[in-house]
């Protein structure tokens, strides 16, 4: 059982020379099993609370923790936190040339276990997770989201997630840009590994759509940098109906 | 061919008289009319001129003479079909330093090599194996050589030599294993002048692979056949105390294909001189590069392509890597485009990474171009640091900075050393290379990742005035 605790987080980021705060008084619970989906408005702060927790240096935390079963998430460097058994599922895959998909799983798997895997079952495994996820196996010999399309990175950043089993994930708008059958195929993945390893997943999105395929136990409503409203959900299906008016009109 | 000038002692002086065949002496035939004294109708200059760039430029000089009539304007050395080519080392002024082809060079480094060695001093030894007997190893007399020195080290060396080696491989026929030409430096001066000869339709990669420590000029001349296919490839893994001033002229056949590939690692400084030529249509050249420069270490690759054929093909992809306080590399990309060049495609590429600060990253592509009727041109030139957001995205995978930084170096790397096939070879390049990481690594502080920092050590980058998209003279871009 793992749970991540945030308790009043503040965020800023600077720009041009002056630093702004996203995030005022952030609080969540997440444990092991549950999925929770943050939604919101553009601009709300959803993405920063994902980059912050996985410690990205654009984001200074300036008060407030973030644990991991008592951890100090804070603490850590950025690979650290991976190696803790955070996940970020990231919106925007980076490229990184010349450096094939096999070789960069192959060498986190290592990170991440502390020893390099079974040759053997190593092949297995990402031959079956690739297969799952509907990828072509000449996908591990190109070079990391190097002229992937915008599925193939949502698959490829899921696919990491089947293999590191991470103890909770959080997916980054995973759902945008995709189309239905693709949604559907991360959303599988996504609930496979829930289902094999008690996965918490907190699930960030501006649309409802991924919440059909993925069923949330808690929604947050985010705005301005906050937890404006929160339920079950039910909550998601209010917003579908009405969007985020509400929240923007009381906020200003 | 040679390239006499004409009044030495009359440096800084440029009443060259037009009509003295003698100094018209651009390298071949080229149409002149670009440079034809009359129409440029200039006064007589000064002993320096101010360069386009603000450079103090110095006519004094025979490689400055072949630009004679340009010598009164501003710019120094307008073409590169002007610049002279001579075995003679007196057709080359000693350098000061403020000549575009040498301004990036730190002339006291290198200045022993304006001056032959010492009669019998011959610290480079020339090994050449092969287990193929139908490849000939046999010694050539001076001016046999093929290369043609474009400088005055160069010349130097060529004319100096004590070693001349021919490697002939008869036409049609296929050499199975890369041919290895081992030149060892024993400490001291060195010089030596390598021919590799591959006749018509035969293919054959060679291997040249400079060790140990010297103070070594070396000239390259590459003959490739019709319809030949060569590969060259050139380590430099000396010692790090060891100065080379090499340069490597290609030939290149109809229809033939040829590749090079350099990789500088060791030395204390490489400068290096790549030209690829033409004599017939239909051939292709692949110029490859790969540098890694440490602190104190300086690397100039110096490439030129010189398009006197219809048809034919150019690649030239350079990548190299610094770290390390005064670590310092150049490259120098020009491609020439001849009125003849009818057809040809050519592409040129130099990426640089900067891993630490105090380095510093020079890279000029230049592109002339007498004809439109070309298929395409273009170049593009690039120095950056580490990418922070690839190394965040790898770490956010458990990735350790150091292997980060490993898989970024490596990856960025990769597509030079894939194209030397020659296993063993990119076996021991990637232990070397992963060797200078470690001990960056290990000098770093910042880069300890038991101190927990939260932000991964990105370094500052220090670039060139030439960082990134530079573009001499002419457009990005040119297709027709």
């Amino acid at each position: 059982m793992t749970t991540l605790e945030i308790r009043d987080l503040h965020v800023s980021v600077t720009a041009d020379g002056e630093a702004k705060e996203i995030l005022k008084g952030v609080d969540l619970t997440i444990s092991s099993g549950e999925t929770h989906a943050i939604m919101g408005p553009n601009g709300s702060g959803k993405s920063t609370l994902a980059y912050s927790i996985a410690g990205h240096p654009k984001y200074t935390v300036t008060s407030g923790t973030v644990t991991l079963d008592g951890e100090d998430v804070l603490a850590m460097s950025v690979d650290e936190r991976a190696r803790a058994g955070l996940f970020l599922a990231m919106q925007y895959p980076v490229e990184v040339p010349g450096v094939s998909v096999s070789n960069f799983l192959r060498t986190a798997k290592t990170e991440i276990s502390g020893e390099a895997p079974v040759l053997r079952h190593w092949v297995k495994d990402l031959k079956s997770a690739m297969t799952g996820l509907k990828m072509d196996s000449d996908f591990a010999s190109r070079n990391v989201n190097e002229g992937f399309s915008g599925g193939e990175k949502k698959r490829h950043e899921i696919l990491q997630m089947k293999l590191l089993q991470p103890k909770l994930a959080i997916l980054d708008e995973t759902d945008s840009g995709l189309d239905v059958d693709a949604l559907r195929v991360v959303s599988e993945g996504v609930n496979y590994v829930k289902a094999e390893t008690g996965l918490g997943v907190l699930l960030i999105t501006h649309y409802t759509r991924i919440l059909r395929y993925i069923k949330p136990d808690f929604v947050h409503v985010f705005v301005d940098g906050r937890v404006a409203e929160e339920g079950g959900p039910e909550l998601a299906e209010r917003l579908e109906n009405e969007g985020y008016d509400r929240y923007v009109t009381a906020g200003a | 061919m040679t390239t006499s000038t004409t009044d030495h002692t009359n440096a800084g002086r440029t009443d060259v008289d037009p009509t003295d065949p003698s100094q018209v002496n651009a390298p071949d035939d080229l149409d002149t009319t670009s440079t034809d004294p009359a129409s440029a109708g200039l006064e007589p200059g000064t002993a320096e001129n101010l360069g386009v760039d603000g450079l103090r430029v110095p006519v004094a000089g025979a490689a400055l003479a072949a630009v004679r009539s340009y010598t009164e304007t501003t710019v120094p050395d307008v073409s590169r079909a002007d610049r002279v080519r001579s075995t003679d080392p007196d057709d080359f002024a000693v350098p000061t330093g403020r000549e575009e082809e040498w301004r990036f060079t730190p002339l006291h480094r290198v200045r022993d090599l304006f001056t032959p060695a010492a009669e019998g001093e011959q610290a480079v030894s020339v090994v050449v194996r092969t287990d193929d007997p139908a490849v000939e190893d046999v010694e050539h007399a001076a001016g046999e050589g093929v290369a043609r020195p474009g400088d005055r080290i160069a010349a130097v060396a060529q004319s100096t030599a004590s070693v001349r080696r021919t490697v002939r491989v008869p036409a049609e026929h296929v050499v199975a294993e890369p041919i290895r030409v081992d030149l060892t430096g024993t400490g001291g001066r060195g010089a030596v002048d390598l021919v590799i000869d591959v006749g018509a339709f035969s293919s054959a990669t060679v291997l040249v692979d400079h060790t140990g420590d010297a103070t070594f000029a070396g000239t390259v001349g590459i003959r490739v056949g019709d319809s030949a296919n060569v590969t060259v490839v050139s380590l430099q893994s000396w010692d790090a105390t060891a100065t080379h001033v090499g340069q490597h002229d290609a030939v290149l056949g109809r229809d033939s294909s040829f590749r090079h590939v350099a990789v500088s690692l060791g030395g204390d400084l490489v400068r290096m001189d790549v030209n690829v030529e033409y004599t017939g249509p239909g051939a292709s050249s692949e110029c490859f590069g790969l540098y890694f420069a440490d602190a104190g270490q300086h690397l100039e690759h110096r490439l030129f392509v010189d398009h006197s054929a219809p048809t034919c093909t150019s690649n030239v992809t350079y990548k190299g890597a610094l770290q390390g306080k005064d670590a310092h590399t150049v490259w120098i990309g020009d491609v020439l485009i001849r009125k003849e060049a009818e057809g040809i495609n050519t592409y040129e590429l130099n990426r640089n990474l900067v891993l630490t600060e105090g380095a510093r990253a020079d890279s000029v592509p230049n592109l002339e171009i007498e004809t439109g009727q070309i298929e395409g041109a273009g170049h593009a030139s690039a120095t950056g640091r580490f990418d922070d957001e690839q190394l965040f995205y790898l770490q956010a995978r458990g990735i350790r900075p150091l292997q980060a930084r490993r898989l970024v170096v490596l990856g960025f790397f990769a597509e030079i050393l894939q194209q030397i096939g020659i296993e063993s070879v990119q076996d021991r390049l990637l232990e070397v290379v992963e060797q200078r990481l470690q001990d960056a690594a290990l000098l770093d502080p910042t880069d300890d990742d038991v101190l927990g920092e939260t932000v991964p050590a990105v370094p500052h980058a220090v670039t060139s005035e030439h960082s990134t998209q530079t573009t001499t003279g002419n457009p990005q871009e040119h297709t027709s």
